[in-house]
């Protein structure tokens, strides 16, 4: 295999580079990377938005399906803009409160039927050693974040085992977070040895 | 100080109930219902983008005209942010735009977009490498913090080594078992703690959410009249 001869393989590369400058020290070959992921991070969140929102959501409704109830949201988000001047800047928590209230409408019954789902699943089916910690590491956790009873004699005992169970589950979340970040890292190096350089297969 | 607080609080208690009952109703209406508001929440939600963008472009245009240190580099956020934006406007997202065709005829509809040039051989190659550096802090700040100075401290550090050597060839190489250790870890008290803590949140989550549809919880719409 030869080194690559595409331009934007080439891009990527150098850009791959100037972020891994950091390893030695903060210069301007990785600020400069930095503040270029900043902006073309924005502008790509503009374009999604603009054609999976404005266009499909709004424009195509209007024009095409005679759908003017998308006028409404449409009006609440152009009183976002009304923070911009001040002796009309409160009309801006309208939007705000309908993007909160059906936020919280819609998460209520989400949450209910997630906490059904996770209770049920505690509950033991067979009495093995498993389902045992499993119920135990549940009540136990639960316990140290109830913060409503003194951590004192039984409620103490029960929430030291509870944070016995927590950190073991995030010593494992350490982990995977390791893992991904290190596989992330065996990545960008594939990409630049073999689809770069070419140096392996 | 109906339309300063008392409106947005019924706007968000009336729109809170009805999404609340519309789960209730098994009627096709009520679906019907459910969709629209999901779409005119994306909607808002598109706006209130717009102003986190205005936020960081005014933001690096003050850093350019009052020249603070390193102002140069707002330059780069700025031309960067415009040309993505007009690229992916005018030139379309996952394919391109009529209006594209026609400023450019040998572009067809299936050939990747500019803006997903800038994607995959910018914005996703910078991310990934990002992210990829962490492995290294990750490390060393482990190394700093993990010292097995309590119970605790020391539980937590023998599972990530567990889970991070057992996941690799290297772990079985040193035990063979490792691998069913770590599947048992993440099957048991890993999953129970996991359940603990997110059945903690959903119960915040309902308690907050009926605080705010109760008008009880009201710091969202900010300080002020």
């Amino acid at each position: 295999m030869a080194i690559s001869t595409n331009f934007w393989i080439w891009i990527a590369a150098l850009l791959t580079l100037a972020i891994y400058s950091f390893l030695y020290k903060d210069n301007p070959f990785y600020k400069f990377a930095e503040y270029l992921l900043v902006g073309i991070s924005i502008g790509y969140g503009i374009s999604i938005y603009w054609h999976n929102t404005i266009i499909t959501k709004v424009y195509n409704p209007l024009v095409y399906d005679k759908n003017f109830l998308v006028l409404i949201p449409l009006l609440l988000g152009l009183l976002m803009f009304s923070r911009f001047f001040k002796n009309v800047s409160y009309l801006s928590r309208i939007p705000i409160a309908f993007v909160v209230g059906a936020g919280t409408g819609l998460s209520v019954p989400s949450s209910f039927e997630f906490l059904f789902k996770q209770i049920y699943a505690t509950m033991p089916l067979k009495l093995d050693i498993g389902s045992l910690i499993i119920v135990v590491g549940v009540i136990s956790t639960l316990v140290y974040f109830f913060f409503s009873l003194e951590h004192k004699g039984f409620v103490g005992k029960v929430s030291k085992v509870g944070i016995t169970f927590i950190m073991v589950a995030f010593g494992a979340a350490f982990g995977y977070t390791i893992m991904a970040r290190v596989s992330l890292f065996i990545g960008r190096i594939q990409f630049l040895l073999s689809d770069w350089l070419g140096i392996i297969k | 100080m109906f339309v300063r607080r008392t409106l947005p609080l019924l706007v968000s208690a009336v729109f809170g109930v009805a999404l609340i009952l519309q789960f209730f109703v098994p009627h096709p209406a009520s679906k019907n219902f459910y969709n629209m508001m999901l779409d005119w929440l994306i909607i808002v939600s598109a706006f209130t983008y717009l102003i986190a963008v205005q936020s960081t472009v005014e933001l690096h245009f003050t850093k350019i005209k009052r020249k603070v240190e390193g102002w140069q580099y707002s330059i780069i956020v700025l031309i960067a942010l415009f040309v993505t934006a007009f690229l992916g406007v005018f030139g379309g997202a996952f394919m391109p735009t009529t209006l594209w065709m026609k400023i450019f005829p040998s572009v067809k509809p299936s050939d990747t977009t500019p803006l997903m040039y800038t994607y995959l051989y910018m914005q996703m190659p910078m991310q990934s490498t990002i992210f990829s550096l962490l492995a290294f802090y990750m490390a060393s700040a482990a190394f700093r913090s993990f010292r097995a100075r309590s119970f605790d401290a020391t539980l937590l550090l023998i599972t990530a080594g567990i889970v991070t050597l057992g996941r690799v060839p290297l772990g079985e190489f040193i035990y063979k078992g490792l691998p069913d250790v770590v599947e048992w870890i993440l099957k048991y008290p890993n999953m129970a703690a996991q359940r603990g803590i997110l059945i903690g949140v959903q119960l915040g989550i309902i308690a907050t959410s009926i605080k705010i549809i109760l008008g009880i919880e009201g710091k969202y719409l900010g300080g002020g009249k």
